[in-house]
C-alpha cells in the first residue's frame, strides 16, 4: 500500500462523506445510491427529480474523472460480460430487498448508528470475501 | 435549489469514489481479497467516509429541519430481518463477482465499456424485480413519511426520532 494509495483513500472517503453529510444537511436525504437510482426507474414519484440531478451530478463528476485520470477506473480490457449481467442482477435484487448498498448502508446508515445498516454491511463485506475467495482461489476462475 | 444541490453533490460524490479507487473493480476485488493479497486501503475510504458523516449526521439531525426541505425523510425500518440479511448476502455475491456496487457502476457508464452497461441494465432489472420478492420491506416508493416531531418538541426526541 503507498502513500499516495492512502492519501488517496483517506481524501476521497472524505468527499464521499461530505457529499452524504450536504445532502442531509440541505436536503434532508440520504445518499444511498441503489434507492436513488431505483428511484429514477419507473414509476416516478416526487422524489424522483432531485435522484435524476443526483445521477446527472454523478456521470458529470465520471466525465471529470474519465477527463483527468481515466487510470481511475481501472483496466479496460474485456471481461465475460455474462458473469457482469449476473452480478449486476444480484446487486440490483439484493440491495432492493435490504434496501441499500456500500452507500446507503455502509456509509450513511452506519453514520446514523442505525443496527440494521450495521448487520448489512457486516454481511455484505463477508459475502464478498467469501466470493473472491472462493472464485479466485477455489476455483482459480479470473477476477478483475 | 434542491435540484441544484443534488446536482452538485452528485459531482463530489462521483469524484470520492474516483479518487478513492472505488470505481477501479480490481482494487475493490484486491479489498474483498483477505484470504490473498489482501490489499486494504478501501477501508481507509469507508472509515474516511463514515468518519465524516459520523460526526456531521448527529448534528444535522439535531435541526428541525434541513436547509431547503420541510423535513428529513430517513429509512424508519429498524428490525433485522431475513430480506436484510439475505438481500445483503446476495449483494455482496454480485459485489465480489464483478468488483462493482451501486455508485461506482453508475459512475464508470461515461467510460462506455461494456461492462459498465451490462452491469448497470441488469441491476436496473434486479432492482425492479427485487420489489416482488415476498418479504421486500416497501416498494422504493414508500420509504417516505416518518412522522416528524414537532417542532418544539425536546432535542432528544427529534434525535431519537430521526435514529429509527
Amino acid at each position: 500500500m503507498q502513500l499516495e494509495g492512502m492519501a488517496r483513500a483517506l481524501i476521497g472517503g472524505a468527499l464521499i462523506g461530505g457529499a452524504a453529510s450536504g445532502l442531509l444537511l440541505c436536503n434532508g436525504r440520504i445518499a444511498g445510491i441503489s434507492n436513488i437510482f431505483a428511484g429514477v426507474l419507473p414509476r416516478w414519484d416526487r422524489d424522483t427529480p432531485w435522484r435524476l440531478a443526483f445521477l446527472g451530478g454523478l456521470l458529470a463528476g465520471g466525465a471529470m474523472l474519465a477527463r483527468v485520470d481515466p487510470a481511475v477506473f481501472g483496466a479496460t480490457g474485456p471481461r465475460s460480460l455474462g458473469r457482469l449481467a449476473l452480478a449486476g442482477f444480484l446487486v440490483g435484487v439484493g440491495t432492493r430487498i435490504s434496501n441499500g448498498c456500500t452507500s446507503g448502508h455502509g456509509v450513511c446508515g452506519l453514520a446514523r448508528r442505525s443496527r440494521r445498516s450495521l448487520a448489512a454491511t457486516l454481511t455484505f463485506m463477508t459475502t464478498g470475501a467469501l466470493t473472491v475467495y472462493v472464485v479466485r482461489h477455489l476455483v482459480g476462475a479470473p477476477l478483475p | 435549489m434542491t435540484l441544484v444541490v443534488a446536482f452538485l453533490l452528485g459531482t463530489v460524490f462521483a469524484l470520492g469514489l474516483g479518487l478513492s479507487g472505488m470505481t477501479n473493480p480490481a482494487k475493490v476485488t484486491g479489498f474483498l481479497d483477505v484470504g490473498g493479497t489482501w490489499d486494504p486501503t478501501l477501508a481507509f475510504v469507508m472509515g474516511s467516509a463514515v468518519l465524516v458523516s459520523f460526526a456531521s449526521f448527529g448534528r444535522i439531525l439535531a435541526r428541525p429541519a434541513p436547509l431547503f426541505d420541510r423535513r428529513f425523510v430517513l429509512p424508519k425500518h429498524q428490525a433485522i430481518t431475513a430480506s436484510l440479511v439475505g438481500g445483503a448476502a446476495l449483494f455482496g455475491i454480485g459485489w465480489g463477482l464483478s468488483g462493482y456496487c451501486p455508485g461506482p457502476a453508475l459512475v464508470s457508464l461515461v467510460t462506455g465499456a461494456p461492462a459498465a452497461i451490462v452491469f448497470v441494465a441488469s441491476m436496473a432489472v434486479g432492482l425492479k424485480l427485487g420489489a416482488w420478492v415476498p418479504g421486500t420491506p416497501y416498494p422504493v416508493e414508500r420509504t417516505i413519511d416518518p412522522p416528524p416531531p414537532a417542532f418544539d418538541a425536546p432535542v432528544a426526541e427529534r434525535v431519537a426520532a430521526t435514529r429509527r
